[in-house]
């Protein structure tokens, strides 16, 4: 009895077995989940963790104080506009890309990246500059307050939302047969209800998609719109920029629960982008 | 033959589309360097002489050297497991991998000083080692590789699966080793996307603001990185300063661009052979 447990032991030993699994487990994956742990997991369930350390009835009145609620309705009701305007002109934007030529086309569609690659500072630092009473465009509108103030936070909003949308539907409508439009026409349609009826239910999915990347983005950006805002609480005063304060009062609590906000609502908007993406898919085979 | 009315239709739309494109982000962009240059050249050179500008300059760099390649082995590592791999729970990896994008900088940095601040989750071990993190570079280095963490992975990920595993099987059959397999036969077939990936990762490290300047503390000559320079630059009514360093980054933002659509062409070429 006490051999055959002892050879038991000897072939089954714990260490053997991890080595066993690490020998099937290649390094590409131990390195990639490592990774994953340590930067994504670890980070997001700290936020949670130190939510939660308070009591339930402090989180909420932490989390619904009227300058944190003035602050979200400032976040994502200026964010949804943000991202709206640009479903529209980014749709148009990416119809004029894919369907009409002029000069310098391809200089176009490349400036459309601009707000992927341009670091956000730079972005708030030259719209609230161009954007002043003074600027190139501000001086147009003398009697609208743009930068400092909401209006200039929508538009550093839209600024760096401005691909999410045209990328999308660009590749949607360069694969869109041209023949379904001419058969609809053939068929006795005219132009818009060509365009209602066969071109824009087949790129609805695209625009709903980059809407809310944009949308999402937009929320958390912080960069470009500190810049521009004048980050009075009740008027221009974001979330982002709420946390910092929190922050640099040594409030961490406050800051926790605010981000907590938003990184919940940043998991939300990740699921529902993937449910869209699936939906667009779903004439594919 | 289109009717004349359909013409005039395309030159409304046409107008639209570009005005509002040059209202957004053409004017701003020529804006940054018409400021950078309106008082001359002396001006904009005077900017990198300054100490705070060189110091914040090579922090940058510094951080980019850091975070790109460590982002370039994770995305590779995690496009082929993601790629070549069924297993419970890809949708969920697949989803927090993306995480970086959605969530707010500022949370990141939140985050960051959570985990390793002094009353964070690793302060007391890190301080009774006497390490720090928060308010110095390695929380720096770690805020920029958070926020560009997803690039390699995405801009892979699809070329991988593209490609399939044949050609990987193929050159195991025939000996190869991992190794071998690696650098022969996987590295050629994605090297595009994975250099777009690269140029994706290198420009929002070193552009990034929100995480960093939770983490940074900015101080000046120390802990202060171009993108932190320009904001407090600007704060601080040195508009020359802000704009001059404000060149030097939009260029970063135009090479990368140039290259991405250079390397766009070399895909399609690449395809067509």
């Amino acid at each position: 009895m006490t051999l055959s447990a002892h050879d038991y032991g000897k072939s089954r030993s714990p260490i053997a077995l991890l080595l066993q699994l690490i020998g099937k487990v290649s390094i590409p994956a131990v390195v990639a989940l490592a990774i994953i742990s340590v930067m994504l997991f670890l980070p997001t369930v700290a936020v949670f963790q130190k939510a939660l350390t308070e009591n339930w009835s402090d989180i909420w009145r932490i989390a619904t104080d009227s300058v944190a609620v003035s602050a979200y309705e400032v976040t994502f009701v200026t964010a949804l506009g943000a991202a709206c305007i640009n479903g529209l002109f980014g749709t148009l934007l990416a119809w004029v890309l894919v369907r009409h030529d002029f000069p310098l086309k391809r200089v176009v569609d490349a400036l459309i990246d601009i707000p992927f690659a341009l670091p956000t500072a730079v972005a708030g630092l030259t719209l609230s500059t161009v954007y002043s009473p003074n600027g190139w465009i501000g001086a147009f509108f003398p009697d609208a307050k743009i930068s400092f103030s909401r209006l200039g936070v929508g538009i550093a909003m839209i600024f760096i939302s401005l691909p999410f949308v045209v990328r999308t539907v660009q590749p949607i409508l360069m694969d869109l047969e041209k023949d379904i439009e001419e058969a609809a026409t053939c068929l006795g349609a005219n132009r818009w209800q060509v365009f209602f009826r066969v071109i824009f239910p087949t790129i609805l999915p695209a625009i709903l998609t980059g809407v809310a990347l944009g949308f999402s983005r937009a929320v958390g950006e912080y960069g470009s719109t500190v810049i521009i805002a004048s980050n009075l609480p009740y008027e221009d005063l974001i979330a982002p920029v709420l946390i910092i304060q929190r922050l640099e009062q040594y409030d961490y609590t406050g800051a926790t629960v605010i981000g907590t906000v938003l990184l919940l609502f940043s998991l939300v908007s990740l699921i529902g982008i993937n449910f869209l993406q699936v939906w667009g898919k779903r004439y594919e085979a | 033959m289109k009717p004349r009315r359909w013409k005039i239709e395309l030159w409304v739309l046409n107008f639209i589309a570009l005005s509002y494109l040059a209202l957004v982000l053409v004017v701003p962009m020529a804006n940054v360097f018409y400021q950078a240059f309106k008082d001359g050249m002396e001006g904009f050179w005077l900017t990198f002489s300054n100490e705070d500008f060189r110091s914040a300059a090579k922090l940058t760099i510094t951080v980019a050297a850091i975070a790109v390649p460590l982002n370039t082995v994770f995305g590779l590592c995690a496009a082929w497991v993601l790629a070549r791999h069924r297993f419970p729970g890809k949708a969920i990896v697949l989803s927090i991998l993306d995480l970086p994008f959605s969530i707010s900088p500022v949370v990141a940095g939140l985050m960051i000083v959570l985990l390793y601040g002094r009353n964070g989750w690793f302060g007391g071990w890190l301080e009774a080692n006497n390490v720090r993190v928060v308010f110095a570079f390695p929380g720096i280095a770690l805020a920029s590789a958070f926020v560009s963490l997803p690039f390699v992975a995405r801009e892979v990920i699809p070329v991988l699966e593209e490609l399939g595993k044949d050609q990987e099987e193929a050159a195991r059959t025939l000996g190869a080793n991992s190794w071998q397999t690696f650098w022969r036969v996987i590295v050629p077939s994605i090297k595009w996307g994975l250099l777009y990936g690269v140029l994706l990762t290198n420009a929002r490290a070193i552009g990034e603001f929100g995480a960093v300047s939770v983490v940074s503390g900015n101080i000046a000559g120390d802990t202060q990185t171009l993108p932190l320079f320009v904001e407090t630059a600007y704060k601080e009514y040195q508009t020359q300063a802000a704009y001059s360093a404000s060149v030097a980054l939009a260029l970063l933002a135009i090479v990368t661009l140039v290259a991405k659509n250079i390397l766009a062409s070399a895909t399609k070429s690449g395809e067509k052979h």
